[in-house]
C-alpha cells in the first residue's frame, strides 16, 4: 500500500494545475460580462454614485483584472473564500450550507444510476438483440438526447399536477439535528421515521431527472463490457471447469465492472453539471441553484467558490475511481 | 464394448450454422478412447480436432450445434444428460487443457484462488482444505515457490507458470480424462518440452487418461498409445503409434508423414502434400481428400469412404482398403 500513498501525493500536486486552471477560466468568463457589478451590487441604475463608488474600491473592482486575480488567490490560500457582496455572507459558509443538499442529490442519483444502469446491462448483454435488447437501446438514446429541464417538467406534470402523488419542488422537512446536512441520513440518525419519507419523496423526482442521463449510458457500456468479458477465453475454461452458474457470474461480472467505473466517474461529472439545471426546476436548494443565483447577481465571490468546489469534487471522484480500480485489478499499479 | 474402454464416440457431427453456410467441422467421427492411455488427434489447423474434443462436454458455442452422434463416457451418454448433471462431470471426470494459458485464467484472481475454486466446487474439497491441497498440486507442477505463487495474479506469472497452474487446475479432482488441446502450442519453444514431460508424469501419479490434441507428429510419434489422424472434420484412420508410424495406411498419413522430418524412420526428402485443406461449407463430394489424392479412383470422387476395422485393431476410412476388405 506503500506505492499507493505515493500515488496519492503524487496526484495531489497534479491537482493544483487543475484546480488554478478552472479558477482562471471561470474568472475571464464572469469578467467578460459587459455589465457593471458594482452598480448591480449598490442596488441598480437608482444607486448612489459615491456608494458605487465605495464599493467599487471595497472589492478592488478598480484594479486591473490579473490583480484582482492574485488578490482573490492570496485571501484564497489563508482559507477566506471571500465574502458575497450581495448577501453580505460568507461564501464558504454559504457552499456549506448549500452543499449537502447537492452531495444527497448526487449520491442518491448515483444509486439510481447503477441500481437501474447495470442491471439493465445485463439483461440487454444476455438477451442480445431481443426486445428487450432493443428497449434498453431506445432508453439509452433517449436518456442522452432528452434536455434535462424538459424531463424534469413533465416529471412535474405527470407526477404532481396529474397524479399528485410527490412533491414538485423543495427538499422536505429538515431533521431536528443535523449530523451530516444529508437529511436522509440524519432523519435516520434521528429516528425521525416521518421526516425521512417526506425527505425520499421529495428528492425521487430531481434525483430520478440527473440520473436518467446517465442511465441508458451505464446499461450499454455494462452490455458491452459484458459481452467481450462473454467471449474471453477464461469463460471457456471456467465453464469446462464446471463452475456453477453462480461463480461463473462472480468472475464474469467483476471483469465488467472495470469499464463500468470508469464511465461512472465520469457520469458522475455530468451529475454536478446537470444538477445545476434540475435544482432550479425542482427549487432544490443545493450548490447548483446557489450558482445560478449567483450568476443571476454578478456575485463575482460566490460564482468563483462554487466553481471551485465542483472542480474539487470533481477530481475527489476521479481520484476515488482510480483508487477502486487498483482494488479491483490487480495489473494496475501506481 | 471393451471393459477398459472409457470414452466412445460414435459418429459425432458438429455444425456451425454460419452466415456464408453450414461449417461441417465434425462430420461422423467415431473413435474409442482405453483407460489410462494417451490417445493423439493430429491433423492440421482447421480440421475439427478442437471442435471435437469440447463436443465431448457439450463446450460448443453459438452457431455451432452437435446435430447427432453418441458419447457414451463410462458407459453414459453425455449428449443425452441434463446440463446440470454434465457440469458435475466438467472439471471433475473430465478435464481440460486449453492452448492458450494466458487467456485461460481470469486475470483478477489469484493462481491459487483459480485451483481452488475447481475442487470445492465439486466438493472435493472445502476452502479450508483447498487452500493445503493448491500448495500441494503446485508443488505437483513443479511450480518455484509454490506458496508465494499460489497468492500470484495470472499477470505476474510466467506463460509456462501459468500453464502449469492450468494444468493443476486440470488434475485438482483427480479426473479420469484429461483432454490437452495443443497444450504447449502457445509457450516458448524452451518451456514446451519441461510442460510435455509434466503432464505425462502427472498422468501416471494420478493415474488419468490423456487425449492429447497436437498438430505435432514429433509429440505424437513421442508420447501417444495410440493416434486418430483427422482430415476435414472426418477420422482419416486410428492406429497403435508404431503402426501409423511403421506403415501408415491412409494416402493421407502417407503424406503428412513425408511432409515433416519423421522421428521413427529415415525418409529421404520431405514433399508436402499438394492442395490444400478444403473449404469446410463447399467440402468435397465423396472422400474429402480425393482432389489431394495420389490414389484417387472414381468410387472416391462419388462416395464416402466408411471406417472399418483392419488387423490389429486398426481402422481406415479409405477406399483402398474398403475394397479389400469386403
Ligand atoms: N465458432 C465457430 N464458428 C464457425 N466455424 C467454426 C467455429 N469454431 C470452429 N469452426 C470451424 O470448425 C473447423 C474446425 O475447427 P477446429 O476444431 O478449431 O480445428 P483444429 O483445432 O483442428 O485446428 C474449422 O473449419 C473452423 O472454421
Ligand atoms: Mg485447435
Amino acid at each position: 500500500m506503500a506505492e499507493l500513498k505515493y500515488y496519492l501525493v503524487r496526484r495531489m500536486i497534479t491537482f493544483i494545475p487543475t484546480v488554478l486552471g478552472v479558477l482562471v477560466l471561470v474568472f475571464i468568463i464572469s469578467h467578460m460580462i459587459p455589465a457593471d457589478p458594482a452598480r448591480l451590487w449598490a442596488g441598480g441604475e437608482k444607486a448612489k454614485p459615491e456608494v458605487v463608488e465605495a464599493i467599487r474600491k471595497k472589492y478592488h473592482l478598480d484594479e486591473p483584472y490579473h490583480i484582482q486575480f492574485m488578490l482573490y488567490l492570496n485571501d484564497l490560500l489563508k482559507g477566506d473564500w471571500g465574502k458575497s457582496p450581495v448577501t453580505k455572507r460568507s461564501v464558504f459558509e454559504d457552499i456549506a450550507n448549500y452543499f449537502p443538499a447537492t452531495l444527497e442529490l448526487a449520491l442518491v442519483s448515483s444509486i439510481l444510476l447503477l441500481i437501474m444502469g447495470i442491471p439493465l446491462g445485463i439483461v440487454s448483454a444476455l438477451k442480445r438483440d431481443t426486445i428487450i435488447d432493443h428497449i434498453v437501446r431506445i432508453v439509452a438514446l433517449i436518456g442522452v438526447s432528452m434536455p434535462v429541464f424538459w424531463l424534469a417538467i413533465m416529471l412535474q406534470w405527470v407526477f404532481y399536477y396529474t397524479l399528485n402523488i410527490l412533491p414538485a419542488t423543495g427538499r422536505g422537512v429538515a431533521p431536528q439535528v443535523s449530523y451530516t446536512g444529508l437529511y436522509l441520513l440524519d432523519s435516520i440518525l434521528c429516528g425521525d421515521f416521518n421526516a425521512f419519507t417526506a425527505n425520499l419523496s421529495h428528492i425521487i423526482l430531481p434525483a430520478f431527472t440527473l440520473s436518467f442521463i446517465g442511465i441508458g449510458v451505464i446499461a450499454r457500456i455494462t452490455r458491452g463490457a459484458i459481452l467481450d468479458v462473454l467471449s474471453a477465453d477464461f469463460v471457456e475454461f471456467s465453464i469446462a471447469k464446471g463452475l456453477t452458474k453462480l461463480q461463473l457470474y462472480k468472475h464474469i461480472l467483476k471483469n465488467a465492472l472495470i469499464p463500468v467505473i470508469t464511465v461512472f466517474g465520469l457520469q458522475f461529472g455530468a451529475l454536478l453539471s446537470g444538477a445545476v439545471i434540475t435544482e432550479t426546476v425542482f427549487s432544490w436548494p443545493g450548490i447548483g441553484s446557489y450558482t445560478v443565483k449567483a450568476i443571476n447577481s454578478l456575485d463575482f465571490p460566490a460564482i468563483m467558490g462554487s466553481t471551485l468546489i465542483i472542480a474539487l469534487i470533481y477530481i475527489i471522484t476521479n481520484l476515488i475511481v482510480d483508487i477502486f480500480y487498483a482494488v479491483i485489478d490487480p495489473r494496475i499499479r501506481f | 464394448m471393451a471393459d477398459n474402454t472409457l470414452l466412445n464416440v460414435e459418429e459425432l457431427k458438429v455444425y456451425f450454422y454460419t452466415y456464408a453456410g453450414v461449417v461441417k467441422a465434425v462430420d461422423g467421427v467415431s473413435f474409442d478412447v482405453r483407460r489410462g492411455e494417451v490417445f493423439s488427434i493430429v491433423g492440421e489447423t482447421g480440421s475439427g480436432k478442437s471442435v471435437t474434443s469440447r463436443a465431448l462436454t457439450r463446450l460448443i458455442p453459438s452457431p455451432g450445434r452437435i446435430v447427432g452422434g453418441r458419447i457414451l463416457f463410462e458407459g453414459k451418454n453425455l449428449l443425452e444428460m441434463p446440463e446440470e448433471e454434465l457440469r458435475k462431470i466438467r472439471g471433475k471426470d473430465i478435464a481440460y487443457i486449453f492452448q492458450d494459458p494466458s487467456s485461460s485464467l481470469d486475470p483478477l484472481f489469484t493462481s491459487g484462488y483459480q485451483i481452488a475454486e475447481t475442487m470445492t466446487v465439486h466438493a472435493t474439497a472445502d476452502w479450508k482444505n483447498a487452500w493445503k491441497r493448491v500448495i500441494e498440486i503446485l508443488k505437483d507442477v513443479a511450480m518455484p515457490d509454490p506458496h508465494k505463487r499460489a497468492k500470484s495474479y495470472p499477470h505476474e506469472l510466467s506463460g509456462g507458470m501459468k500453464q502449469r497452474v492450468v494444468i493443476g487446475i486440470s488434475v485438482s479432482n483427480k479426473p479420469k480424462l484429461i483432454i490437452a488441446d495443443e497444450p504447449t502450442t502457445a509457450l516458448d519453444v524452451s518451456v514446451q518440452a519441461q510442460i510435455l514431460k509434466l503432464l505425462l508424469d502427472l498422468r501416471k501419479k494420478y493415474d488419468t487418461t490423456v487425449m492429447l490434441i497436437t498438430h505435432n507428429l514429433g509429440v505424437v510419434a513421442e508420447v501417444s498409445d495410440r493416434v486418430l489422424v483427422m482430415y476435414a472434420g472426418r477420422v482419416a484412420e486410428i492406429a497403435d503409434v508404431y503402426s501409423l508410424f511403421g506403415e501408415p495406411l491412409h494416402p493421407y498419413t502417407i503424406g503428412l508423414l513425408k511432409a515433416v522430418p519423421n522421428p521413427l524412420k529415415r525418409i529421404e526428402r520431405i514433399e508436402p502434400i499438394p492442395g490444400s485443406v478444403p473449404d469446410m461449407i463447399n467440402v468435397p463430394s465423396g472422400c474429402r481428400f480425393h482432389p489431394r489424392c495420389p490414389k484417387a479412383m472414381d468410387i472416391c470422387k462419388r462416395e464416402q469412404p466408411p471406417l472399418v476395422q483392419i488387423r490389429g485393431g486398426r481402422s481406415v476410412a479409405c477406399w483402398l482398403y474398403a475394397e479389400k476388405n469386403s
